[in-house]
């Protein structure tokens, strides 16, 4: 699937310093069209800080990101969405006092009329309103009323409504930043199965979790990060289950697999 | 199904919010949660109601057309404050300085009067900007200057306003107004008193602003979640040093109902006004949290402590008496609003189960 085209995000020898720290060392990835890619890692191998330099929020030191095969830089994460890569953060970024339509179009209201600028125009809330239900609706997202606010509502139905408006509006990419952590057994399987209808909306993926089960279950193809760096990668199956952990914690199978890079990975 | 809806709340409000949904509440509807809340929403607008009606028995001369000219105006000028500081408190901010802003507007306006440009457009223009460009500052300093709470930069300016507000004026209260200013303060078209429709008009455009243009959309995004708000590309500085702009423009205009009311311009005429703009805002209900309240909050708390006040007065009630009473009054409805988050918890589960009941 991605051989043969151009990937739709691609991350060069990417590098992010915090100090001293290198938390992107010469970092590379590619998203192919319409696939879900796991990033794991433990905790401080660089996962989040190569998800918000993706969606805009970091700005590398180093390195070159890619979009749809043309170098681009990102001063900060409008210009990411304006390329159409939208991020669900793993705090949902939603107005809780606010109804699903308002969290949906926050920062990119509708206005009539349209040259007084979207400041001061007048909303238009049937139009946002129609747009809204139809997406949930494609989406197979179900909430309990479209004028009670979002704050009412439970984790999953949250959870899918921050993932549907990213949704909407992202054309590419979007980065979805543990999006099961805090949810329950029947919320988590809600939102994987949203996650996983994505790429039928032409939607590449970048999930990262530490879940490995569900990886397993919506992933394409996993890369593991360390330090980092990337470490390895993976079809992510109930037999690679074993393989992906060593990769993450940095066992011996890792090394074997990767000897080259194992001396950035273990504790010197 | 009516019945119920309206019993449901009692026993979910008392309870620990995470009791699991009982057989009877799992049916309830979508709809009918949302009449629930709804009738959660009213409290302060019955409070209201009982206080009118209380005092209607209590005082056969409450009801009378004077009467209720004479709340109007007296109520005018703190609608206005409150409506500014409405849309301060649903960023989450406070303005302290309304008061102060009210006292120097007047004196400005008294002072303008008495010079060579003392005709009416001058005076009034010269009290908004006094009003506008004080708002400005707030704002700006306060996000600007990176200040951790606007509690602080608006303390300060309610000490520079009101000082200055003596000094230029000595301290002593300056009589006289341009006619336009005291019709407005107290002025009548045929038997309704000008003050309350400037009131309306005031409301109106905040109405409008809040519930119809985008700006007024960023304002409760910002309340509900600045960080977020900041994220999704919304100008964060801009619509929050708009407000404190909006507060002063208030101020302002209150400033100008009050000197056309007493035909002069007063050093002290706006002392402690800004405790009772917070206090009506809060009232009525709105959240002092920020994110949720609107225009009706501000009215309905401004108007409920006009007619506490009107009320205690026709009642013969201690002057100093009806400050403790007032206070009481602020606690009762804060107590109200924390009911109300406690059933709202209770919802949250209600609305789970009856979507997972459809799926």
């Amino acid at each position: 699937m991605t051989a043969l085209e151009t990937p739709v995000l691609e991350v060069r020898s990417a590098v992010k310093r915090f100090g001293g720290v290198f938390a992107l060392n010469e970092t590379s990835l590619t998203l192919g069209r319409g696939e879900i890619l796991a990033l794991l890692g433990d905790n401080g191998a660089g996962k989040s800080t190569l998800i918000k330099t993706i969606s805009g929020a970091y700005r590398l030191d180093g390195g070159q990101i890619l979009v749809d095969g043309a170098p681009t830089t990102f001063k900060n994460s409008s210009d990411a969405r304006a390329l159409g890569i939208e991020t669900v953060y793993q705090d949902l970024a939603l107005f809780d006092n606010l109804p699903a339509t308002a969290n949906f179009y926050a920062g990119r209201e509708q206005v009539a009329p349209d040259q007084v600028g979207r400041s001061w125009g007048f909303l238009r809330e049937r139009r946002m309103l129609t747009e809204t239900t139809e997406l949930l609706e494609k989406l197979k997202v179900r909430i309990p009323s479209m004028t009670l606010p979002v704050g009412l509502m439970s984790g999953g139905q949250r959870q899918a409504i921050a993932v549907a408006r990213a949704v909407a509006f992202a054309t590419k990419v979007v980065l979805l930043d543990e999006p099961t952590a805090a949810l329950g057994l029947r919320e988590s399987q809600q939102v994987l199965d949203l996650v996983r209808s994505l790429p039928e909306h032409g939607i590449s993926v970048i999930l990262i979790s530490h879940n490995l089960e569900h990886v397993i279950d919506v992933a394409d193809r996993a890369v593991v990060l360390r330090r980092g760096r990337i470490v390895g990668e993976e079809i992510p199956t109930p037999d690679s289950h074993q393989q992906l952990v060593s990769l993450i914690v940095g066992g011996a199978d890792a090394t074997a697999a990767h000897p080259d890079r194992s001396l950035a990975g273990s504790p010197s | 199904m009516t019945t119920r809806s309206v019993d449901a709340p009692r026993p979910a409000a008392s309870r620990p919010a995470n009791t699991p949904a009982t057989g009877a509440s799992a049916h309830l509807s979508t709809r009918s949660i949302s009449a629930l809340l709804w009738v959660t929403k009213l409290g302060p607008f019955l409070i209201l109601l009982v206080l009118v009606l209380a005092m209607a028995l209590a005082s056969p001369f409450f009801l009378t057309g004077r009467n209720l000219q004479n709340i109007s105006l007296q109520t005018a000028s703190i609608a206005i404050l409150a409506l500014g500081q409405l849309l301060v408190i649903l960023t989450r901010g406070i303005d302290l300085s309304v008061g102060a802003v009210l006292s120097l507007c007047s004196v400005v306006g008294a002072i303008v009067f008495q010079g060579p440009f003392g005709n009416g457009l001058w005076v009034v223009v010269a009290m908004v900007v006094t009003g506008t460009v004080i708002g400005a500052i707030n704002g700006t300093v306060y996000v600007k200057g990176k200040i951790p709470s606007p509690f602080i930069v608006t303390l300060a300016m309610l000490s520079v306003a009101s000082g200055l507000a003596l000094f230029i004026s000595n301290g002593q209260p300056k009589i006289g107004m341009p006619p336009v200013v005291n019709w407005l303060g107290s002025g009548f078209i045929g038997v309704v008193p000008v003050a309350p429709v400037v009131v309306a008009v005031i409301a109106l455009a905040v109405y409008v602003l809040t519930r119809r243009m985008t700006w007024g959309r960023w304002i409760y995004a910002i309340g509900g979640n600045p960080q977020a708000a900041e994220r999704v590309g919304i100008p964060v500085n801009r619509v929050i040093i708009s407000v404190y702009v909006f507060a002063g423009l208030a101020a302002a205009f209150a400033a100008i109902i009050v000197s056309g009311r007493t035909d002069s311009g007063f050093p002290t005429a706006g002392t402690l006004a800004e405790l009772d703009s917070i206090a009506a805002v809060i009232i009525g209900g709105a959240a002092f949290a920020g994110g949720r309240g609107g225009v009706s909050n501000a009215l309905v708390g401004a108007l409920t402590l006009g007619v506490i006040r009107n009320g205690l007065n026709l009642l013969g009630v201690d002057q100093f008496l009806q400050i403790v009473i007032i206070g009481v009054t602020i606690v009762v409805a804060v107590q109200l609003d924390v009911i109300r988050g406690r059933v709202e918890t209770r919802f949250r589960t209600l609305l789970t189960d009856a979507v997972g009941g459809h799926r």
